[in-house]
């Protein structure tokens, strides 16, 4: 089963390619292919992975792409369990928004292409995982980078989505300039791009610690557009312009967590080089906490979410750079289900009501039931509450944190598990229950059609129980599954556990006080810290920030560099030689015409002039002439006699 | 006795009667006569100077008569050329032909 | 005797230009016919000519010798190797397709048109093939000749302006390459004019002559690749150039510059080569980052496009300026690639000019919605011109990345910033023509037809083709490329 795995990400790429170029016309037959092939796909990543539970050996399997010297590129596929875990959560998720998407997105005239760019996304995504090497990573990094920019403009005529989309594409490419030239760096250094050839030159410490440090750093750039961490996370909340599902799919459970994905799998290189590692776990920590802060305050239900996402992300990105690499796809594992589960519950509020904006929703509880339970479910779990699938994986998260000599990862892990626990459930007080508050909105709203709320189910179930396999005291759990080098157990560590679930109530008991009990207004809350609402509410000002620090002045720039530059100096120079060559044979032309042509003229005319002064000597009579002849020849005797 | 300086002072005077024919006379007859006598005024030299320098050969003699002969040759041509001026101009007044100027 | 095909390819167009001009200046249709003929029968040979190319080895083949003028060392010399084949190739596909595309693009004096079209592929051809001096600066001077009419009777705006500068821009630089021409055949003994004796003696070849003959041959072909600063021609003539004369400029043009820099530059003054393999480099990342800055400033669809082959190009003299096997691989593998997007987006923009009667950016608005399939290949196009993966452009890009980083250190992530940049002003072209809402004043605009799509298809399938599998491509020009890095770096 093992060597035919490149079979996954092959039929959604037929099914991309069936829809473009024969089935675009009928809609129901497009999403039946492009859910038939994800289906497909899902059942033989459950083989793969039950092969590789069986033998849990990384294996790979290759074909000569390039062969230069210096580059020779071997594509192929490594599966081993971290690419097995993600390939079953991609194959997951992908297929049950595949089918929520048949709801969803039900009447779009561009149905057909929409699922087109689903299966063109899954072909990446899947791609990403089984990658071998360094370059097939970046390809199909950039694959996904590119179906995320369709997508998330998906609904292109509203200028904010094609802004987004165009946003997305460029910050997230920033981030790839890095990941080029750590590519560069450390294929360079290593001579190969492989991975696994990779990790032994590292191991066998082959590269230079320096350049080892300063390539790592330059890879984790790719990671920090990608799974938008700070300073490059500004386009993933732009990106809930896109539609719902794309948002749970591509934004939420997996093309994000391709960063996290590529720290996880070159983690070799980064437990090798230190410093490089507490530069990641740094920023991932830095992230949790700018996230979830922006999080508390947002009114957009999808923001909200984003906000989540991005903090989770850092969270992971934390602990990967402590070195917790189990703990860190762990939760990986998790967050995609029960932040997809998020999103297309946000999805379905949003299908209902047709506004994003949580103040205009309240009281759905009671029109949408299964909605509102599957999102408390996924905001239980994503809140860390025992025994929801979140609870373990964050749980294992700082456990790793402990074990780090600064306690500061630890206290912030903490804290951001605080206030996820009090934002999750802002929304969720806020969008089911209370009064609803806009009534006209409020009574035309209903529950989803089942395609949709059948997807929600599965996740509800998956978001309980997928963290299971990870439970401390399991014999043959994740941690014996997905490691580095040799299985490590964490030892459970009770006092942490009541800790973080005592934050995490509090959050909860916060957010019901302020949101549904009023016991703590909001509003006063807001008067008194004014000013650090602000500053959150407007994201810190990143994006003005970039506005004016980057963009304006590259486009200035831009913009000088033509009009001055080229057209106004290099272009004015091949002119200016231009004309003055035009010039120089306009003097030339006067000095010929005026000075040369003059003497000529002037000397042709001074002959002609003593020319009719000498004609008159010329009579015409023979004997004037004979006579000088003679008078002549008598002179020159008398001369001659003299 | 008649020495060569008597000769050569009647073929001088015939020489420049010839000269002033020519450059005087207006009828182109004359002036072709006033060149027969300048002709025959050096005959008169080359006999003379033939008879008193070298008395042993004839060259002047014979230089004499082939000039006779070449004068007459040349009397013909000019008086052919008379004529036809005379034809095309009506007469042969030499002021009159003044065409070979410029 | 060998099946003399690289002759034929060169003169079966010069051929069908005779016959084109026999006709009566009425018979518009049979002109268009023997055009397409005589430029699809050097496609056919180019296939055959592929076929039979051996990768393996980096000699000569088909070649073909013939004492031209003996007393001056002057051969009818013609080759291929690794290097020209894949550009005769390249040469080959373009003509025939700017032929089809200019069926409906030209009007009037059809007649002539085509003839010039036909004689401008027998130049490029030309240069591509042969092995002597003399013949090769020839066909080199062919080339300006029809492109000079090209430009200046069927192009748009500033056609005689442009048409005028591209000529004499490049008269200027090919002077310089034909006094370096020249010096070579004096200091050489016996005087030839044959370039592959010539390479073999490169190695006698006093150091401070070989820079002076490389700076000689370095602006000829400079000036054609472009070179910052002697790009500002290209703009104008690409710009001012009919739809398919603009393909063939942008296409194999600047090819034959490249061309140039690989088949004499280097291997015959090594020691220049090595001399100044750092302000190349430093120039060819003014290229690539300038041009693409450019590019963002341009309100001109035809003209961004322009710019935006400016800092390809870059990608090419930086992988050459690198003198490693997989930078010059690179090059090359830019120059096909290059090739065929840059062709296809010309095309591109000549369908929507032919319709629209405007090529500025921001009049246009949400095309998509209203020529879904226009849009679509556009925009893969553009993708494939921005380095995406999976087309041609990336493989090209990270080829001279990887080939050019151990020795360029600081150049090559200076020049990654390139890929950013054109990211982005391709995503800000895309999204105001294509995205937002509809302009309805495009209300009466049609969609691609089958004629247009007809040309733009091979290229679509080449550039997917060897993106997604380039081995084909990298094993014929590799042997090629192994002894010109040998023949440099010894």
């Amino acid at each position: 089963m093992l060597a035919n795995a490149w079979i996954i990400p092959l039929l959604p790429l037929i099914a991309f390619v069936a829809i473009v170029f024969f089935t675009n016309r009928n809609q129901k037959l497009s999403s039946l292919i492009s859910i038939g092939a994800v289906c497909l796909s899902f059942v033989i990543s459950l083989f793969v992975i039950a092969s590789v539970l069986k033998n849990p050996v990384a294996s790979e399997f290759e074909l000569t792409w390039v062969d230069l010297p210096g580059f020779k590129i071997k594509v192929g596929m490594l599966i081993d369990p971290l690419t097995a875990v993600m390939l079953f959560v991609v194959c997951t998720v992908s297929m049950l928004v595949h089918i929520y998407s048949v709801g969803y997105m039900a009447g779009d005239p561009r149905f057909s292409r929409f699922f087109s760019f689903l299966s063109l996304f899954t072909f990446s995504m899947l791609g990403l995982v089984i990658a071998n090497n360094f370059l097939e990573i970046f390809i199909f990094w950039e694959l996904v980078g590119l179906t995320s920019y369709l997508l998330i403009g998906f609904w292109f005529e509203k200028k904010i989505a094609s802004d987004a989309g165009k946003k997305a594409f460029i910050t997230t490419r920033t981030g790839d300039l890095g990941f080029i030239i750590g590519i560069l760096i450390l294929t360079t250094a290593a001579g190969t791009f492989n991975f696994k050839e990779m990790f032994h030159a590292v191991e066998a410490g082959h590269i230079p610690f320096g350049l080892l440090t300063v390539g790592a750093i330059f890879l984790f750039a790719g990671a920090v557009g990608k799974s938008a961490q700070f300073p490059l996370h500004v386009w993933l909340p732009d990106a809930m312009e896109g539609p719902t599902p794309v948002s749970a799919l591509i934004h939420a459970a997996t093309m994000v967590a391709a960063g996290v994905y590529l720290v996880a799998r070159t983690i070799t290189i980064y437990l090798a080089a230190e410093n490089a590692a507490l530069v990641v776990a740094i920023i991932g920590c830095f992230t949790a906490f700018l996230a979830a802060s922006i999080a508390l305050v947002q009114n957009d239900i999808k923001r909200v979410l984003a906000y989540s996402t991005i903090s989770q992300l850092g969270y992971m990105i934390m602990v990967l750079g402590l070195g917790g690499f189990t703990a860190g796809s762990f939760h990986l594992y998790t967050h995609a289900f029960f932040k997809a589960l998020l999103f297309l519950g946000a999805g379905s509020v949003i299908h209902a009501m047709h506004t994003n904006d949580i103040w205009d929703m309240g009281g759905l509880y009671r029109k949408m039931k299964i909605t509102a339970i599957t999102f408390i479910i996924a905001s239980l779990s994503i809140s860390g509450i025992f025994p929801l699938s979140g609870f373990w994986s964050k749980d294992e998260i700082l456990a790793v944190a402990s074990h780090y000599h600064n306690p500061i990862f630890l206290i912030v892990g903490v804290l951001v598990a605080g206030m996820t626990a009090f934002y999750m459930f802002r929304l969720c007080f806020v969008t089911f229950f209370g009064q609803p508050r806009d009534q006209e909105k409020f009574d035309h709203a209903h529950e989803s059609p089942k395609v949709m709320t059948i997807p929600l189910m599965i996740l509800a179930f998956l978001s309980i129980v997928a963290g299971w396999v990870g439970i401390p005291w399991l014999k043959h759990g994740y941690c014996s599954f997905v490691f580095h080098h040799e299985p490590h157990h964490v030892e459970p560590n009770f006092l942490l556990m009541i800790i973080s679930t005592l934050v995490a109530l509090s959050g909860i008991y916060l957010a019901y006080a302020m949101y549904y009990k009023g016991s703590i207004s909001p509003e006063k809350l807001k008067a008194k810290f004014a000013f650090p609402y602000k500053v959150l509410y407007n994201k810190y000002y990143f994006d003005e920030l970039y506005h004016a620090v980057i963009v304006n002045p590259l486009l200035k720039l831009c913009d000088f560099l033509f009009t001055k530059l080229d057209v106004g100096v290099v272009d004015w120079l091949v002119n200016g030689v231009g004309n003055f060559t035009v010039f120089l044979s306009d003097v030339k032309e006067w000095f010929d015409s005026r000075i040369v042509d003059g003497a000529v003229n002037g000397l042709a005319y001074v002959t002609k002039g003593i020319g009719s002064g000498l004609r008159r000597v010329q009579t015409g009579q023979l004997q004037n002439y004979a006579f000088v002849i003679f008078f002549g020849l008598v002179l020159i005797i008398l001369f001659k006699l003299s | 006795m008649v020495g060569l300086n008597h000769y050569l002072v009647l073929s001088t005077i015939l020489f420049c009667i010839g000269i002033f024919g020519v450059l005087t006379r207006r009828n182109a007859i004359g002036i072709l006569m006033s060149i027969e006598l300048m002709f025959n005024a050096v005959n008169i030299n080359f006999v003379a100077f033939s008879k008193f320098v070298t008395p042993t050969d004839f060259v002047g003699q014979i230089f004499a008569i082939f000039v006779i002969t070449i004068a007459a040759a040349e009397a013909t041509v000019g008086l052919a050329i008379v004529l036809l001026i005379y034809r095309n101009f009506k007469g042969i007044n030499v002021d009159n032909i003044n065409i070979m100027k410029w | 005797m060998d099946f003399p095909i690289l002759t034929l390819m060169i003169f079966i167009p010069f051929l069908g230009m005779i016959l084109i001009l026999l006709l009566k200046r009425e018979q518009e249709s049979a002109a268009r016919f023997l055009a397409a003929l005589f430029s699809f029968i050097p496609l056919v040979l180019s296939f055959i000519l592929l076929a039979r190319y051996d990768g393996s080895t980096s000699g000569l083949q088909f070649v073909e010798k013939y004492e031209w003028i003996p007393s001056l060392g002057i051969t009818y010399f013609l080759g291929a190797d690794g290097l020209s084949v894949p550009m005769l190739f390249l040469t080959a596909l373009l003509c025939f397709v700017s032929v089809i595309y200019s069926f409906g693009d030209i009007k009037e004096r059809v007649r002539q048109y085509f003839a010039f079209l036909l004689l401008l592929e027998v130049g490029m051809m030309g240069v591509f093939a042969a092995l002597d001096f003399f013949l090769f600066y020839i066909f080199w001077e062919i080339v300006l000749v029809p492109m000079y009419f090209l430009i200046g009777i069927w192009g748009h705006g500033r056609k005689e302006y442009s048409a005028i500068k591209f000529f004499l821009y490049t008269l200027f630089g090919s002077l310089f390459m034909l006094v370096g021409i020249l010096a070579l055949y004096f200091t050489v003994e016996p005087h030839t004019l044959n370039m592959m004796v010539l390479i073999e003696k490169a190695p006698e070849l006093a150091r401070g002559f070989q820079l002076l003959a490389f700076v000689a041959f370095y602006i000829a072909f400079a000036v054609k690749v472009p070179i910052f600063p002697f790009h500002t021609w290209l703009p104008d003539a690409h710009v001012d150039a009919p739809t398919a004369v603009s393909v063939i400029l942008a296409g194999i043009l600047l090819k034959m510059g490249t061309y140039g820099f690989l088949r004499i530059s280097y291997p015959m003054f090594p020691e220049g080569a090595i001399y100044f393999a750092l302000p190349i480099g430093i120039l060819a990342l003014i290229n690539i980052v300038y041009g693409a800055l450019v590019c963002m400033a341009q309100k001109d669809l035809k003209k961004m496009i322009a710019y935006s082959s400016v800092s390809h190009m870059g990608y090419c003299m930086l992988g050459m300026a690198a003198i490693t096997v997989t930078g010059i691989s690179g090059c090359v593998f830019q120059m096909v690639s290059h090739g065929l997007i840059t062709g296809a987006l010309f095309l591109l923009v000549g369908v929507l000019y032919e319709r629209a009667h405007t090529r500025e950016i921001s009049a246009f608005g949400g095309l998509w919605i209203k020529v879904p399939v226009y849009s679509g290949i556009m925009m893969l196009f553009c993708l494939g011109s921005l380095g995406l993966p999976g087309l041609s452009g990336f493989v090209s890009e990270f080829m001279v990345f990887v080939g050019a980083f151990p020795v360029f250190n600081v150049i090559v992530p200076l020049a990654v910033i390139g890929v950013v940049l054109t990211a982005a002003y391709f995503l800000r072209m895309i999204q105001a023509m294509f995205l937002g809402t509809f302009n309805t004043k495009w209300e009466g605009l049609t969609e691609i037809s089958g004629r247009e799509i007809f040309t733009v298809i091979p290229l679509a399938i080449l550039m997917v083709g060897i993106g997604v599998y380039p081995s084909p491509l990298t094993n014929m020009i590799k042997a090629t490329i192994e002894n010109i890095v040998h023949l440099v770096t010894g």
